[in-house]
């Protein structure tokens, strides 16, 4: 037998049980019109399936459960539809809410049905969907939709399932009675529930003054093979509220704030496993009930069947009431039942009894005295509250107060107000306190919303002002520019704009500079009376324009702060700078030879701007010829058209030089010598021009017809459809889980979002096909986002891994999941690896691997090599110090070694393949050059600095030692590189000029 | 007929504040009969004289509060107040000295608080202690019980007509000297240099009266038990506090007999247990909770004994009392039932603890 627990508290109100237990339950007439209430229940109103003027017939739907937690709603009798909308329903407020109203016809016409033959051939979902529709909702009091109190196995353990048959409440003997005549019923019904929840233990709690019930109950259970406990408690209310019967029959408490399910516990009402029965075993769907009828101002006190809709004074009538002495009229029991002041109100499904009580029966409360703490209300609280506390918290509106006194622990049980000496409705002070909170609380949430709204406006605002701020200085700008290119149009060249600053400033300084030499040259001259006079002006005039273009130029590339982006506009405006100076050198030098020869005075002067502007000349060749030297970046589509153009500008000129040379030949004026280098220059520099079209044409050329960029954003659309596929999948999944009337939409919405991924997929597959079919090889550019790919892809998966072993580790649930996530990772991996290695044969198996893609291996390798060493040193120190984390910093170590070793490898085989393909471009060769120079530079920086350490006797002075010897090694290998490539170390001025240009 | 609308519950306990007065009042009738036989009667026309006092003084103050008078007569709340407030007074403490103490008890100490359930300190005590500190000479004069008066006479107290003539007519010499004496309390406190064995023999209210106090005390339990047995109060404080002095006065006891009487003349002499069933028990005044009403009930045992045998004043139940009233909100603070479903108790105001 079941060890017997006890709650705290509890009264013992007179029973007035023996008025209603005498007769049997008898059939309530079938009333002239039912009244339907759409939501009897907790959760959401059912929805009407009929119209006006339907007719319905007995057991048939008419409205369906909208929502989770909802349930059918079915015709009691057969009759007539008659009117959908607001009538009175059973509320304490005495509110209107939507019903349908049934003109009965009296013929009680059932409609087709029939129980289910073997319910336990049915899937669990099914069985439950069944009792959803079959318009089954708590019978007890709360009418707690029961198919979902019976889904709680899922994702519940429950132990024990607990058949409340307490029946605690006076007056009430519905449930006493179902008990006596249908015990066999419920215990079908119980078998029902416990196929469905399969608790190890059920109990039945019934108070000790139900002899009968417990006689009629104890002989059901025998021989029954369910683990089943008839339960007699003690009389005392409120032994059959569910927190209170839990703690009685098993000692556990319901955490506050938790349901019975999170401790193991599904309690469920007696007439609620009867309604189980007759819907399962029978197809009845809930359409009737036992209700009470009792109290003082009735004749016959009571048990009926009733109608589910069933109009109070029907009942009433059929009990012989006395009207004149009704005063009181309650549904429910005396302690938690609510009043009603119309008899139109009609019985629903948890309707259990009717009051009909007399003044002298229930009279109304005396004035309230003052609280004199006298205790009583504690002593019988059950749910050990400090019901005067509370009390004066609600009165002081001290709802801090109240609320840590667990204001919300309060049942509403009316044990303290039932106790209570001085007659305070303590139980209205504290629903009253509640919902003065709930109010509270749903207005602070508003008052936060309509902050958040207000800050975002703001935001907003501000946000819009700054960017009419932006539009408009951005439109100032644009105006100022456009007035200024207007102004230089003839001279500013439009690339001028895109000139580093640095450059420009310096060009402006030195075009002044020469300016103001020629200026003074001129003056000079002028002063002498030279011949060359004119020449000289017309010098002076050229840098006079060559200083003003240059200022224009910088002050437009400051004005626009575009950092010059390094390139061929750059290479142009050095060019230019470069040809300039000469041309002034020339001229100054001619003026000179000029000057010297008429022994004219200033020739000094003259000599002097000769020798600077020689000078001059020399450090924008110089710069013309570094700023070509260096790397110039891989020249993209748009190039080729600037390069031609270029071409054709430069053939033109030396066409114009040719014929000026031939015209000067044939005149015998002017410089010939000059006019000739001109020529052969502009010869150079179209064949350089021409040149580099070329090799940009065929570079181009080369690329495939859809460029390998076009991928990515292909392949992120197909990522992209199929996440949202995935997303959409697991959304309809859940749905149709949880039997939402979505799902089948959300299933179509699926298939909808598949099509496109299909499609996306296809283009992807599409691009990719083209992409490998195109000749050479995708740039080799195209490795290193594939590379970061699979790199991230790998990453993710050892994280999953990890967090999977993790939670496999704590045996959390989710850990099957999250397996499942990592085979996804790890297939996604898979896929960016072959991607990538395919890519990479690809790249191998192209033509010589562009020069690029060696720099920047090696630059990998390097960093790889550094990182490699910091992580040593790191790993070194930990260990040194006996960090836990030393053994896992080793291992990083190792892996980032082997990481360099790759890196290393792919340099050196890149480097092989460069020095067994053809003979490297002469850009090549300079770049090595370059590099080995620089390499020289940094050893002989490195050896003085090392040198000055050791001089000092620095401690650093070893190190230093050794990372010169590191970077000779390097000077060495970029030297045999260069070597290799053919250029020639000695005289390496020489080998420049051969080399380039 | 018009059908009602209410709230639930439905049903109430026919009981009321009145009824919890008035069986309180009916747990006093033991103690006042032993006092009424043991000391005369002195105590039964103070209760009356002090009740008819309450009543008025009640009737007056709620009229003056423009509050139903009658209404609130019902509660019998001055009653109990101005019934316990004799019970503690000397038997023929002048009329004088009743009416200053219940004038102070209802007026003061209740109603200038807000009346019944508001008074922060039991009415009663309030009242007594300032009489003690107003009128020492006036309230330690107790009476003699009558077996001292004389020994030949079965009952030789003073009679009636006296009684009402000493207390409303002034106090006749050679009547004090007959009549009264010292408590033995005061007689054992003021004992000289006498071991408590000696006093216990030579002082005669120890050696020969003291059955008198005995047979009150016992009234008073039996007064206390009727109404724990009605449920108007719980075990706890009276539990709490005569534990508590039970305890403490044995420690004492059992290191320096010589010194510190037994814990059985703590708890049935002087107002111990008409204090640990009708005072400490007082609800508007004590702590809450049944944990509360425990630590409420130990420091008002503890209080006892140390104000008995180190204070100024005889006896000590009415500053305990007082003192612990005023500790009684903050208990109640810090001893919160533990809720069902909750892991613990709540503390302190907030919900921080």
């Amino acid at each position: 037998m079941t060890r017997l627990h006890s709650f705290h508290g509890g009264i013992h109100p007179p029973e007035n049980k023996r008025q209603s237990n005498g007769a049997p339950i008898a059939p309530a007439p079938i009333p002239a019109q039912l009244v339907l209430p759409l939501s009897q229940h907790i959760g959401a109103p059912a929805e009407p399936l009929v119209k006006v003027g339907d007719r319905v017939l007995k057991g048939q739907v008419i409205a369906e459960p909208i929502g989770r937690i909802s349930v059918s709603l079915h015709a009691p009798t057969s009759g007539t539809i008659v009117e959908i909308g607001p009538r009175r329903v059973p509320h304490a407020s005495g509110m209107e809410g939507p019903c349908i109203v049934i003109d009965t016809d009296g013929q009680d016409e059932w409609i087709e049905h029939a129980g289910l033959e073997d319910y336990t051939q049915y899937s669990k979902s099914e069985l439950i969907n069944y009792i959803r529709n079959s318009g089954i909702a708590g019978m007890g009091g709360a009418g707690f939709p029961t198919d979902v109190k019976l889904h709680l196995g899922d994702d519940h353990i429950v132990n024990t399932l607990i058949i409340n048959a307490a029946e605690c409440e006076p007056y009430i003997t519905a449930d006493d009675m179902l008990i006596r005549e249908r015990a066999a019923q419920i215990l079908g019904g119980i078998e029902v529930i416990a196929h469905l929840l399969q608790p190890s233990h059920i109990l039945i709690g019934i108070e000790d003054n139900k002899p009968q019930a417990i006689r009629a109950l104890e002989d059901a259970v025998r021989g029954n093979r369910l683990n089943i406990d008839v339960v007699v408690v003690p009389t005392k209310y409120p032994s059959g509220g569910e927190k209170q019967l839990i703690k009685l029959l098993t000692g556990v408490e319901v955490p506050s704030g938790k349901i019975p399910a999170d401790v193991g516990i599904v309690c469920q009402n007696v007439g609620t496993a009867n309604a189980i029965y007759r819907a399962v075993h029978h197809g009845e769907p809930l359409i009737s009930r036992v209700v009470t009828i009792t109290g003082d101002a009735v004749n016959q006190r009571h048990n009926l069947d009733v109608l589910i809709g069933t109009p109070y004074k029907d009942l009433l009538n059929a009990s012989d009431v006395r009207r004149d002495e009704l005063y009181r009229l309650v549904m429910g029991g005396p302690m938690m039942g609510f009043t009603m002041n119309s008899e139109e109100i009609p019985v629903v499904k948890t309707t259990n009894c009717i009051i009909a009580a007399t003044e002298e029966e229930m009279p109304p409360a005396p004035p309230a005295l003052s609280c004199i703490r006298c205790g009583m209300c504690e002593q019988v609280c059950p749910a050990e509250l400090l019901p005067q506390q509370l009390h004066w918290f609600a009165k002081g509106k001290e709802y801090e107060k109240a609320k840590h006194h667990n204001l919300f622990d309060c049942i509403e049980c009316g044990a303290c107000s039932f106790v209570c000496p001085s007659n305070i409705p303590l139980v209205q002070y504290y629903r009253n306190a509640k919902a003065e909170i709930r109010q509270e609380e749903a207005e602070k949430q508003k008052a936060e919303y309509a902050r958040m709204r207000f800050e975002a406006r703001q935001a907003r605002l501000e946000q819009e002002k700054i960017e009419k701020e932006l539009r408009r200085k951005a439109r100032a700008e644009e105006a100022a520019k456009a007035q200024a290119s207007k102004k230089d149009s003839a001279a500013a060249k439009p690339a001028a704009a895109q000139d580093n600053v640095k450059a420009l400033k310096t060009a402006a300084a030195v075009a002044r500079t020469k300016l103001k030499k020629a200026e003074k040259a001129f003056l000079a001259a002028q002063e002498s009376g030279a011949d060359n006079l004119a020449e000289l002006e017309a010098a002076f005039k050229v840098a006079e324009q060559k200083a003003q273009d240059a200022q224009t130029k910088l002050e437009q590339a400051e004005k626009g702060g575009a950092p010059a982006a390094a390139g061929a506009p750059d290479i142009k405006a050095l060019k230019t700078a470069a040809a300039v100076a000469r041309t002034k050198l020339k001229k100054a030098q001619t003026a000179l030879k000029a000057a010297e020869e008429k022994g004219q005075d200033g020739v000094e002067q003259l000599r002097d701007t000769v020798t600077e502007l020689e000078a001059k000349s020399e450090a924008a060749q110089k710069a013309y010829d570094d700023a070509q030297a260096a790397p110039a970046p891989v020249a993209a589509p748009v190039d080729i058209k600037q390069l031609k153009t270029a071409a054709a500008v430069a053939r033109t000129k030396l066409k114009q030089a040719e014929k000026a040379l031939a015209n000067a030949q044939d005149s015998g004026e002017g410089d010939i010598a000059a006019l000739e280098a001109k020529v052969k220059e502009q010869q150079a520099k179209v064949e350089s021009t021409q040149k580099a079209f070329e090799d940009a044409e065929q570079g181009g050329g080369a690329a495939p017809a859809t460029p390998a960029i076009d991928l990515a954003p292909l392949k992120e659309d197909m990522e992209k459809a199929l996440a949202k596929v995935e997303k959409a999948e697991v959304a309809a999944k859940n749905a149709e889980e949880k039997g939402l009337p979505t799902a089948e939409k959300m299933r179509a919405g699926v298939d909808k979002l598949r099509g496109k991924y299909e499609e996306a997929k296809k283009a992807f597959e599409d691009a990719q096909a083209q992409n490998a079919s195109a000749a050479p090889a995708k740039p080799a550019i195209d490795l290193a986002p594939l590379k970061e790919d699979m790199e991230k892809a790998l990453a993710k998966v050892k994280k999953a891994d990890a967090a999977a072993k993790n939670a496999e580790e704590k045996g959390l649930p989710t850990a099957e999941k999250m397996r499942a996530g990592v085979e996804k990772l790890q297939g996604k991996y898979e896929e960016a690896k072959k991607a990538f290695e395919d890519a990479q044969a690809q790249n191998a198996a192209s033509a010589p691997a562009p020069t690029v893609n060696l720099d920047e291996l090696k630059a990998d390798m390097e960093a790889a090599r550094g990182k490699v060493e910091k992580a040593e040193a790191a790993a070194k120190n930990a260990e040194e110090k006996g960090l836990p984390t030393a053994e896992k910093m080793r291992a990083g170590v190792a892996k980032l070694q082997g990481k360099y070793e790759e890196a290393k490898k792919a340099f050196e085989d890149a480097q092989q393949q460069n020095a067994a393909s053809a003979p490297a471009p002469a850009a090549n060769l300079a770049e090595l050059k370059a590099d080995m120079d620089a390499a020289r530079g940094k050893v002989e920086k490195a050896d003085a600095a090392a040198k000055n350490a050791e001089a000092k006797g620095l401690p650093t002075a070893e190190k230093m030692r050794a990372g010169v010897e590191k970077l000779r090694g390097k000077y060495e290998e970029a030297r045999s590189a260069y070597e290799a490539a053919g250029g020639v170390v000695e005289n390496n001025t020489e080998a420049d000029t051969v080399t380039l240009d | 007929m018009a059908l009602i609308r209410s709230s639930s519950p439905h049903l109430h306990k026919v009981n009321s504040t009145g009824d919890v007065m008035r069986t309180v009042l009916l747990a006093t009738l033991p103690g006042l009969a032993a006092m009424t036989f043991f000391f005369g009667w002195g105590t039964l026309i103070n209760v009356i004289w002090a009740s008819l006092l309450a009543v008025g003084f009640e009737a007056a103050i709620m009229k003056l509060r423009n509050r139903p008078v009658s209404f609130y007569l019902k509660d019998y709340s001055a009653v109990v107040t101005a019934v316990l407030l004799a019970l503690a007074l000397p038997p023929f403490a002048a009329w004088w000295v009743t009416l200053v103490g219940v004038f102070v008890a209802i007026v003061v100490a209740k109603h200038l608080y807000g009346g019944l359930g508001q008074n922060p300190f039991n009415p009663a005590m309030v009242a007594y202690a300032l009489l003690l500190i107003s009128f020492p000479v006036e309230m330690t004069r107790w009476t003699a019980p009558f077996v001292l008066v004389d020994a030949e006479s079965s009952w030789s107290v003073l009679s009636l007509g006296d009684t009402l003539a000493m207390i409303f007519g002034g106090l006749d010499a050679s009547m004090i000297d007959t009549y009264t004496g010292a408590t033995p309390l005061d007689a054992l406190r003021h004992r000289g240099g006498l071991t408590t064995e000696e006093a216990w023999r030579q002082v005669p209210v120890l050696a020969d009266g003291i059955g008198a106090w005995h047979a009150v005390s016992a009234a008073y339990v039996m007064g206390g038990v009727f109404l724990l047995y009605r449920k108007v109060f719980t075990w706890h404080t009276p539990v709490a506090m005569l534990g508590s002095l039970a305890v403490l006065s044995t420690l004492f006891f059992a290191v320096e007999p010589d010194y510190f009487p037994d814990p059985f003349f703590h708890l049935t002499v002087g107002g111990t247990m008409l204090g640990a069933f009708f005072i400490a028990t007082d609800p508007v005044t004590a702590a809450t909770s049944n944990k509360g009403k425990i630590y409420y009930g130990i420091g008002i045992g503890l209080l006892i004994f140390v104000i008995r045998t180190w204070g100024g004043y005889p006896d000590a139940v009415a500053f305990a009392v007082l003192l612990m009233n005023l500790t009684a909100p903050f208990i109640d603070q810090y001893t919160q039932p533990r809720t069902y479903g909750h892991a613990k108790a709540n503390r302190g105001m907030k919900g921080d603890a």
